[in-house]
């Protein structure tokens, strides 16, 4: 697809026919794809196609019964996904997971937890480079949650005390603490209003540009996904049914049928 | 002029961020002396003293305890084997016991002239927590991989385990015609601590050994609150919360879990290393599944995951355990014309207070912050329901 002469840029995260499988079912299917470099790459498909499935083992949390994860060339395929994390990637939540008892600092600066290094005796003695690494951590923390969006008094509130949206913002500012290259985005849209849904999309296209991310995103909102995607892959039944520029995906047949079911075309 | 408002809001954040702190270092210094000079208020042998001494020790306990259930949330029913390997440390480490050695280290004068392993307190007490951290790692190891209920279950087990190996280790030979544990018979004639210049501890003057615990009981807390408020503090805290999210977020997964592990582990060896002391001997017998849930109960009933919780917790079921119920109260039924003391019904009365507090103050008597927190959260919407009832104005402020 890219023009003969120019070689493409290596794929900041790339899948290679990975399958998984749970018992009998088979819950993704030999898929692969690529996410280059500072894209916005979204994964569209009905309800149970796979997509958090695959989310999943691109983060470590499932490890893939077939195929293999490359995160800009490096095999993250078997890694532990604490270690995926070091390695730049960062997630979202489809069901906002936070860390409800601790505040939305405190929530942030968990992210932050790979790129600090106070072990414990580092934490029980306190040596001046802990305290700096502390304060820093504090911080960036705070300078995040501005960053998303959230307003000062929210800062220092339990994460389950936050309003929906906010908590939204706090798990995006928890996942760009932990410095990442690429960025999965489950759902993110899910429970707003086309208004914030397109302050959202605006919002991803400052992350791609500002933070030089890569952002691969699972959506149902088409306008998002039509809105802000280079490239789209369709799942259905755990399969690869399209991939491609959003307006090639919209009038693919196979994609429509998918949506809507057969008589409906 | 908005610039200066700015900066004069935040110097007054500042401050009322400060003021609390201030008052609480005031206060922490206050119960420190408090505790220091306790106990000369009391004869050097009486019975309160003993069970202060106890009750402080239980709360060391508590504390370890509390970083696996609290802090962790790793649900930990067989702490009493640290209890025992600290205990078993002292009876190594500090006793005639392994009669073949000749090993010494700043002992006292006829301490240092007996056949075996005779270690300064210091020492052995650096030696348990060691030991107990080290036992903790191996049988975290394959326990921590679990979750929920079932860590609950094969901590359980192996709190078992080691109550049996302890019964059972004068069986065990370990060269020399010496064996691991005396079981039943118990490993006496333990030496007692000794400091140059205090000289050996002994029973009739109980005081050095009320500093002694209350000094271990100091350095267990600093631990245990900066530990609270630090990078590893956090990284527990987020695992119990949502495992999946933490490790998503670059926790290690059994790295840091076993990291709370060993830490309660080596709380508990420092206290039962403690208590091998003053007990003057090391007896398998001490070791029971009983005893495990002792510990839990203080931590639950000071407030899960609250630091001085854990020492409330610890000292009020040490006192009602070892001062309420047998000096004060044991002869109360009778009065009453039953025929019974209280002691025989001791775990029914810990029962009890456990279903009172769960029923009364199911956040414990201190909660944590964070829970505390959330549980006026849960009030708060209905308190604005009952803002917003027709007839009460204001609601809106």
């Amino acid at each position: 697809m890219s023009p003969a002469g120019t070689p493409p840029p290596p794929a900041a995260l790339r899948a290679e026919h990975i399958t998984k499988a749970f018992g009998g079912l088979v819950a993704v299917s030999d898929i692969s794809f690529d996410v280059p470099q500072h894209s916005i790459v979204s994964l569209i498909g009905p309800n149970g196609a796979g997509k958090t499935t695959l989310f999943n083992m691109l983060t470590g949390l499932y490890r893939p019964s077939e195929g293999k994860i490359l995160l800009g060339g490096r095999d993250i395929t078997r890694a532990r996904p604490d270690l995926i994390t070091r390695y730049g990637v960062a997630r979202t939540f489809q069901n906002i997971r936070l860390f409800g008892a601790m505040t939305a600092v405190e929530n942030v600066m968990v992210g932050h937890h790979s790129q600090m290094r106070a072990g414990l005796f580092g934490s029980i003695f306190r040596p001046p480079w802990v305290r700096r690494e502390e304060v820093k951590a504090r911080e960036r923390a705070r300078e995040l949650l501005a960053y998303v969006g959230l307003r000062e008094p929210g800062f220092d509130r339990l994460a389950s005390q936050l309003p929906y949206g906010d908590q939204r913002r706090v798990e995006i500012a928890r996942a760009l603490a932990s410095e990442p290259t690429v960025l999965l985005l489950d759902e993110p849209t899910a429970g707003m209003n086309p208004r914030e849904s397109q302050a959202l999309a605006e919002f991803m296209r400052a992350l791609r540009d500002d933070l030089k991310l890569t952002i691969l995103l699972i959506e149902h909102d088409m306008k998002v996904v039509m809105g802000v995607s280079e490239r789209v892959t369709v799942l259905d039944y755990g399969k690869k049914i399209a991939e491609g520029e959003p307006a090639e995906v919209r009038a693919d047949p196979g994609v429509i049928e998918a949506y809507l079911g057969k008589q409906a075309s | 002029m908005s610039g200066l408002g700015a900066r004069l809001r935040a110097w007054q954040a500042a401050a009322q961020r400060r003021l609390p702190q201030r008052r609480s270092r005031v206060l922490a210094g206050l119960l420190i002396v408090i505790g220091i000079v306790l106990p000369f208020a009391f004869s050097s042998s009486s019975g309160f003293i003993n069970a202060t001494i106890i009750a402080v020790a239980y709360a060391v306990m508590s504390l370890g305890l509390n970083v696996v259930v609290g802090f962790a949330g790793l649900l930990d029913l067989g702490y009493v084997a640290f209890y025992a390997l600290g205990a078993y440390s002292l009876g190594w480490l500090g006793s005639g016991f392994f009669f073949k050695a000749k090993i010494h280290a700043l002992v006292s004068p006829v301490a240092s002239t007996l056949p075996g392993v005779h270690l300064n307190f210091i020492l052995i007490l650096i030696g348990a927590a060691l030991i107990c951290a080290a036992a903790g790692t191996v049988i975290g190891l394959p326990t921590l991989r679990l979750r929920g209920d079932y860590i609950a279950i094969v901590t359980l087990a192996f709190g078992e385990i080691i109550g049996t190996l302890a019964v059972n280790g004068q069986s065990i030979h370990i060269g020399g015609g010496m064996t691991l544990t005396a079981g039943n018979l118990g490993i006496s004639a333990v030496d007692a601590p000794y400091f140059p210049g205090i000289g050996s501890f002994n029973l009739l003057n109980l005081r050095p050994w009320y500093w002694l615990i209350f000094a271990i009981l100091l350095v267990v807390l600093f631990v245990n609150l900066r530990l609270r408020d630090s990078r590893l503090g956090r990284a527990w805290v987020a695992l119990r919360e949502d495992e999946v999210a933490a490790v998503s977020m670059g926790i290690p997964l059994v790295k840091t879990k076993l990291s709370a592990y060993a830490i309660g582990a080596a709380f508990g060896g420092m206290s039962g290393a403690f208590f091998g002391a003053y007990y003057t001997t090391v007896n398998a017998g001490q070791f029971q599944f009983g005893f495990s849930i002792f510990i839990l109960a203080m931590v639950i009933i000071g407030g899960i995951g609250s630091i001085w919780g854990a020492v409330v917790g610890g000292l009020a079921l040490g006192y009602i355990n070892n001062y309420l119920i047998p000096d004060v109260l044991n002869d109360l039924p009778s009065h009453l014309g039953f025929n019974f003391q209280l002691t025989q019904v001791e775990f029914g009365i810990f029962g009890f207070l456990l279903v009172i507090m769960m029923v009364l103050r199911p956040q414990g008597l201190i909660p944590e912050r964070r829970r505390q927190l959330e549980l006026t959260a849960e009030i708060a919407p209905a308190d604005a329901q009952l803002a917003e009832a027709p007839g009460t104005p204001g609601g809106a402020a």
